[in-house]
């Protein structure tokens, strides 16, 4: 058994076109630790350099966004559904206002 | 201006195999579409044409909620957008179109729309309510942080009634 985590279209370039992929470990940071090993590149689109969950992206343990569940520090278990979804946001606000507003792109 | 402008063709075709640089839609989704931009006007309006995978045919207009509430952003509720993703997949869908309204300048994608941009398959509709009594309706594709613009073709009874 391991965890099921769906990926986007849009990230799809770093796992070979997969939309499934399976990855193992106890918290949401250590799920995406051991998907990089096989998906060079993804945690970079998930994860900021300084070290919080990207903005533009959202992510889910089953039916929760992870925002709600302690974001990285998220609790994942085996049989459990991962699902990334990009974020749909934008708007006329220029990029500087948008990212002071959000604390952060 | 926003960096990494193209012109349509080569772009699209470098981009995607099976896409025109037109966004073909019905009418009825378009007039549906400016009803709930003037209806949330001042705030931005936002949501999703669905249609078959692989068919580019925005066939199911689904307003969603502009969790921001603002006159200068929006963003979809992450709840209401992993329910809408979910029905979308049990159906064999896709986001066909992917909209929201400027209502003080111009329907031209920001530097924020840009960067969010994520669905490299979908038209982004923009529709500008600055003018209270014509709409500015436009469509890009945003692929890699470039923008190509398309033409919009509104026809009459794609959708099944």
């Amino acid at each position: 058994m391991a965890i099921e985590v769906r990926i986007p279209t849009i990230l799809r370039s770093y796992t070979g076109g997969a939309k499934i992929v399976e990855g193992a470990g106890d918290t949401l940071t250590e799920l995406i630790d051991d998907l990089d090993t096989r998906h060079s590149g993804l945690k970079g689109r998930l994860i900021t350099p300084e070290g919080g969950l990207h903005r533009f992206v959202n992510i889910y343990v089953n039916d929760e966004d992870v925002r709600f569940l302690g974001a990285l520090d998220a609790k994942v278990k085996d049989g459990d559904s991962i699902t990334i979804l990009p974020a749909v946001a934008g708007g006329a606000l220029g990029f500087a206002a948008a990212a002071a507003l959000l604390g952060g792109l | 201006m926003i960096a990494g402008v193209c012109t349509a063709t080569g772009q699209v075709a470098k981009c995607h195999g099976n896409v025109n640089a037109v966004l073909t839609i019905d009418r009825a989704i378009v007039d549906a579409i400016l009803a709930h931009a003037r209806r949330d006007h001042p705030d931005e309006a936002c949501g999703v044409v669905a249609g078959p995978i692989d068919s580019d045919v925005p066939t199911r207009h689904i307003p969603m909620d502009n969790a921001a509430r603002s006159m200068t952003f929006y963003e979809f509720d992450s709840m209401e957008h992993l329910r809408v993703w979910r029905e979308m997949d049990d159906l064999d869908e896709e986001p066909v179109v992917i909209y929201h309204s400027h209502t003080a300048t111009e329907a031209y994608p920001s530097r924020t729309d840009v960067s969010f941009a994520g669905e490299p398959n979908a038209h982004y509709l923009l529709v500008s309510t600055r003018e209270p009594d014509s709409e500015e309706i436009r469509s890009f594709r945003i692929v890699d942080g470039v923008v190509t613009e398309e033409e919009v073709n509104i026809v009459d009874a794609t959708v099944k009634a």
